[in-house]
């Protein structure tokens, strides 16, 4: 049972506690570039977290080997061979999302998501725990380019459109294209980032009252408010 | 095409057309995470600089000799250029320190940080695998113009981080929301940013 609820807990916490992108603010690069449109966050975020699981069970399962001088190329090197992997893959069998992601599929082999579960997660922890933390922070690093590219691609076209689909419309609009340009990217981003700031904020402020802190308390979960 | 506007459309292309930062958002960890102050952005744009060039100098020269004569490019360029950054990085670390100790101390601590700057990784590949231009030829760089490209991307990543920690500075003493404290203002000053540099596109057909 131990096990199972700690297991539990290295896998849920890339949700939202340790969210790479929200909280860690690692990776940012290559999620604000393919959120466009959901079906590229859908592709991306399987690849991230292809890389990540893999390079977290290698990782793990050789840490008693590495020397701790030459670690950081070690880890590179077992990265950049997953990411060959997917690099290649994907131009064999989807040439078409391939050369929409283009320069971002070779890059996930320097995004910090990767190094920094390495380093900071897989070299110290068992296999097991290592496989769960890669797989749960993938897929919190997914979830936010799901959310991110619904909203931009919602919002920018007017529709969503997957795998040559109309899933959602919006019906005649006028849509502000610059959603899906470069802009768009940065604002979706920031006002998330501010909604969960002020989420937490409030969340924090509603703690202190329950504990029946003193007079400025309130005050601040009003102001926030 | 003229070569001299060759040269000039590659460099303009990389520097403000197509700007690292804000339009093809390579780089950003150390645009939201470093420049918070003028001072460090200085030091962070001049070593971006410095192993960028070399960095996509020996990547190209990698590339065009070693890799492609052997044929194993394609799925070996990714370690290699790491590999070679990440060398380079440190070499250029050991020399810095050794004959210039004031460079050192203005920009040391940047350097290992650059290892795993994508901007490096990005521009090294683009310099051997041009993709993003315009130009009407599928053509491969040559040497210098794959250094004026570079010098362009890590110009145009100097400027935009510059212009960054200016506005961050201004607005550390102004009354913002405070749910937007920290970094989601940071994302909106880059969201207005990249609104201004979106004028560039189209410019000179690019």
């Amino acid at each position: 049972m131990e096990q199972k609820t700690t297991a539990w807990h290295e896998f849920s916490k890339g949700f939202v506690l340790e969210n790479p992108l929200m909280k860690l603010m690692v990776g940012l690069c290559s999620s604000l570039a393919v959120s466009n449109r959901v079906e590229n966050g859908i592709f991306m975020g399987i690849a991230v977290t292809f890389v990540l699981v893999f390079s977290n069970v290698i990782i793990a399962s050789i840490r008693k080997r590495i020397p701790d001088q030459i670690r950081i190329p070690i880890f590179i090197v077992v990265i950049a061979s997953f990411v060959t992997i997917v690099d290649l893959s994907m131009k064999a069998y989807f040439p078409a999302v391939y050369a929409r992601l283009g320069v971002w599929i070779p890059l996930i082999v320097v995004n910090c998501i990767i190094l920094a579960r390495a380093e900071g997660y897989a070299y110290k922890n068992t296999v097991f725990n290592s496989f769960m933390d890669g797989l749960g922070m993938g897929i919190g690093y997914t979830c936010v380019l799901l959310i991110m590219g619904f909203i931009r691609e919602l919002l920018g076209t007017g529709s969503i459109v997957m795998f040559n689909t109309r899933l959602v419309s919006l019906g005649p609009f006028n849509a502000p294209a610059i959603f899906i340009l470069f802009p768009g990217a940065f604002l979706t981003f920031g006002c998330l980032m501010a909604l969960l700031q002020r989420y937490e904020m409030r969340k924090k402020a509603a703690l202190e009252v329950k504990k029946g802190a003193m007079a400025g308390t309130p005050a601040a979960s009003e102001e926030v408010a | 095409m003229n070569e001299a506007y060759r040269y000039f459309l590659v460099f303009l292309g990389a520097l403000l057309i197509y700007n690292i930062l804000l339009i093809r958002f390579i780089a950003l960890c150390p645009l939201i995470g470093v420049s918070t102050q003028v001072e460090t952005s200085i030091g962070m744009a001049m070593s971006v600089l410095f192993v960028m060039t070399m960095a996509s100098a020996a990547s190209w020269v990698a590339w065009n000799y070693i890799l492609k004569p052997l044929h194993v490019g394609e799925f070996l360029y990714i370690p290699v250029f790491i590999l070679i950054i990440a060398s380079l990085v440190q070499f250029t670390e050991m020399v810095i320190k050794k004959t210039s100790p004031p460079l050192y101390r203005a920009m040391g601590i940047y350097l290992p940080l650059i290892t795993t700057n994508c901007a490096v990784l990005a521009a090294a590949t683009e310099s051997v695998k041009p993709g993003f231009l315009k130009l009407n030829v599928a053509y491969h760089f040559s040497l210098p113009e794959c250094l004026v490209y570079t010098i362009g991307v890590a110009l145009g990543f100097g400027i935009v981080i510059i212009i960054f920690a200016c506005i961050r500075e201004r607005l550390e003493t102004s009354p913002v929301p405070h749910a937007f404290k920290g970094a989601p203002l940071a994302f909106m000053i880059a969201a207005i940013l990249s609104l201004a540099f979106m004028g560039f596109a189209n410019l000179l057909g690019l």
